[in-house]
């Protein structure tokens, strides 16, 4: 005790100006400085490669929406044999069309234009084009029309700059006839051969229709689960047990819930394969866990006082939950869900498991029709030869960005709106 | 503190026989709600011991007593709101009206209608004000049309004394009002659903002094029409609004009487070094 006493009175006044006192303010001033210097850093390197993606990718990207066109004059009386517009119109027009064999008729104007040789300068799919055109409008059939034709898959990219020397060569002898044009057909067509006639249509529906999928399936079971877990589950071992297995379940490899999906849905099931049912449902187990997680801290997060107000003037456990509980949650359950989404739509893995990487020419009819989505079709089309994949690969990943901010726009409005209302 | 603890657990046999007493004495006016020899457990540790006190209908109840002696948790009792706690474990006999109000029969949803409760934290749904007080009557069935809604609104807030504060802005949001505001709009929501008792739980804790005269203005006025019973740990409050004062220390029933009784001639020493700021 005598000691203690000794020690405090010893003790000297602090001086606040000493020199050790200077210099441990400088060190903190610097080491503040440094830490703000870093953080800035950080922001400013990961800002660089959102850039540096985002420009690279539109950069290349934008050049997939765009094809390189060839002037072609078709003489349809000549060529014809005098064919009347009225055949072409009503329900017997397609019938009349086919009859009428628009692809020779495109092949001879190509060949009477660029010579023999001509045909090979062209991508396989202009005939369809013209066919298109004249269904939409049948007086073309009874005069003289120029088209504007895709260009073979090599020209095409040898005059956007980067193609081999022959093809170079071509462009140099053409280069007064080509022309660049927008190509519609990569918004409408679906998964072909020739890069030239590949469209994004047939995967972008199947996303569609697979993320709705997902969500229909994920979304209630997920918030279910969460509310019951929160609200009504006793909290004991066997609880316990149910929330340390979903937590591993959100941190599981995506390709695991792929082997999960063909064991289950199409092995036991026997769900058709590459459908976007099966997809859907595969990709639901996955983001399932991620919406209990978020919607269970969000439904955690609503202040107590707000259930005992509640029960305090006799509602009951459920109407606690619906009345009160699940608005004030439903925007953090609505983050969650939209971060869960949108690793399910950009998930390629599982998807390859179930058989969703076949080679799918037409759009998806139906939720078991044969489908594909956008991260597949980008990762097959990566794996291409064809140099002209190339662009059409990241004008893919243009649209599947799209997507995604369409869909985070749409979580965004959602979540403001619930949130003022309240 | 260490002697304060031996003193109580020396003094205890005495201090159960006292209460039980004193609950029969003080219940003048028709009986309300009665408990008899209630415990309440939380796991292994027992938070009530053996109280036994009638609440009646023309008087204000007050408890009163230190942090932690389970006033509060006592209150919480009357109305079953200790159930959402899963290791809370409520013995003895309560009833409201001559029921058993932890019979198996007894429906704790209606129960919780029937003894309202006002907490110590002021807590308005965010919802709009009518939306506030019109939500115990929607789930109860209480009005069956927009207009018997639109008076029982009108009627609650009257009675709560706001009606005048917010006529003209009952779409606005409860969560906008002040504080003092906020906890006479809870009264209101209580009110709404005509219950027979109103368990307040420290209802000033949480608001200056002028709101504060406001709320106990109220509780005079709210008197007689139900049966109220107050938690508070201010002493100079107890002794305004109320009739009856229960002083509780470490879970028992020290004195219930009388409130001009219990602050100016106590019967038990630890009430009167209570009251007298000796401890608390």
């Amino acid at each position: 005790m005598n000691s203690t006493t000794a020690l405090v009175e010893e003790r000297n006044p602090t001086d606040w100006h000493s020199n050790a006192m200077q210099t441990r303010i400088r060190k903190r001033y610097a080491a503040e400085r440094r830490f703000k210097a870093l953080g800035l850093g950080a922001i400013i390197l990961s800002a660089g490669f959102l850039a540096f993606l985002l420009i690279v990718m539109v950069g290349n990207g934008l050049r997939g929406f765009t094809q390189t066109e060839l002037p072609v004059e078709i003489d349809f009386p000549a060529m014809t044999g005098g064919a009347s517009a009225s055949q072409f119109e009503g329900a017997n027009g397609e019938a009349n069309l086919r009859t009428l064999g628009v692809r020779d008729i495109v092949n001879t104007s190509v060949e009477i234009q660029y010579g023999d040789e001509g045909s090979a300068l062209f991508s396989g799919g202009g005939w369809q084009a013209v066919s298109a055109a004249i269904l939409s409008d049948p007086d073309i059939v009874e005069t003289k029309t120029t088209f504007y034709l895709p260009a073979e898959s090599e020209i095409d990219v040898a005059y956007k700059g980067d193609g081999s020397a022959l093809a170079e060569a071509k462009v140099t002898e053409l280069s007064d006839q080509l022309s660049t044009g927008f190509n519609w057909n990569f918004l409408s067509n679906s998964d072909a051969t020739d890069p030239m006639q590949v469209g994004i249509w047939g995967a972008l529906k199947g996303s569609l229709i697979t993320m709705f999928i997902t969500l229909l399936i994920a979304f209630p079971i997920g918030v279910l689960s969460a509310l019951y877990l929160e609200e009504y589950a006793p909290k004991n071992r066997f609880t316990d047990l149910i929330e340390v297995s979903i937590n591993n379940l959100a941190a599981v490899p995506s390709i695991i819930f792929g082997l999960l999906g063909l064991a289950v849905f199409l092995n036991l099931f026997g769900l058709p394969r590459s459908a976007a049912l099966v997809g859907g449902l595969t990709l639901a187990l996955m983001t399932m866990p991620v919406i209990v997680i978020s919607g269970r801290n969000a439904v955690k997060a609503v202040p107590p006082s707000i259930r005992e107000a509640a029960l305090g003037i006799g509602a009951s456990q459920m109407q606690v939950v619906f009345h009160h509980v699940l608005p004030l949650a439903l925007p953090g359950i609505l983050t969650g869900t939209i971060i869960g989404m949108a690793r399910a739509l950009g998930e390629t893995a599982p998807l390859l498991m179930i058989g969703m990487r076949a080679f799918i020419a037409t759009p998806p009819g139906g939720i078991v029709e044969p489908a594909t989505v956008l991260p597949v079709q980008i990762f097959l089309w990566s794996d291409e030869v064809n140099r002209g994949f190339v662009e059409k690969t990241s004008a893919a990943i243009i649209v599947l960005l799209l997507f995604l901010l369409t869909m985070n726009a749409l979580a965004i409005y959602l979540r403001n709106r619930f949130e003022t209302r309240w | 503190m260490t002697e304060l603890l031996d003193s109580t657990s020396s003094s205890e046999s005495s201090t159960m026989t006292d209460s039980a007493a004193s609950a029969i004495s003080a219940g003048d006016g028709p009986l309300k709600m009665t408990t008899r020899n209630v415990d309440v457990f939380y796991g292994e540790k027992q938070a009530i011991k053996d109280v036994s006190i009638d609440v009646t209908m023309d008087n204000v109840t007050a408890f009163i007593g230190p942090s932690g002696c389970g006033k509060s948790t006592f209150l919480r009792c009357l109305n079953r709101m200790n159930d959402t706690i899963p290791i809370a474990k409520v013995t003895g006999d309560i009833t409201l009206e001559g029921e058993d109000i932890y019979a198996p029969q007894m429906d704790v949803v209606q129960l919780r209608a029937r003894v309202g409760m006002v907490f110590q934290k002021p807590n308005p749904f965010p919802k709009s004000i009518y939306d506030n007080i019109a939500y115990g009557p929607r789930i109860h069935g209480l009005a069956s049309s927009k207009d018997e809604l639109d008076n029982i609104v009108e009627t609650s807030l009257q009675r709560a004394g706001l009606w005048g504060e917010v006529q003209d802005r009952l779409q606005d949001s409860g969560t906008a009002l002040s504080g003092g505001q906020q906890q006479r709009l809870c009264i209101a929501r209580a009110i709404a659903v005509d219950p027979e008792v109103i368990l307040m739980d420290e209802p000033c804790s949480a608001l200056d002094p002028i709101a504060t005269a406001k709320i106990e203005e109220l509780i005079h006025e709210l008197r007689g029409k139900y049966a109220i019973v107050i938690v508070t740990h201010n002493m100079q409050q107890a002794a305004r609004v109320s009739q009856r004062t229960a002083f509780f220390h470490l879970g028992t029933l020290v004195e219930y009487g009388v409130t001009s009784d219990i602050f100016t001639n106590p019967t038990e020493e630890k009430t009167r070094d209570y009251i007298t700021g000796r401890y608390g």
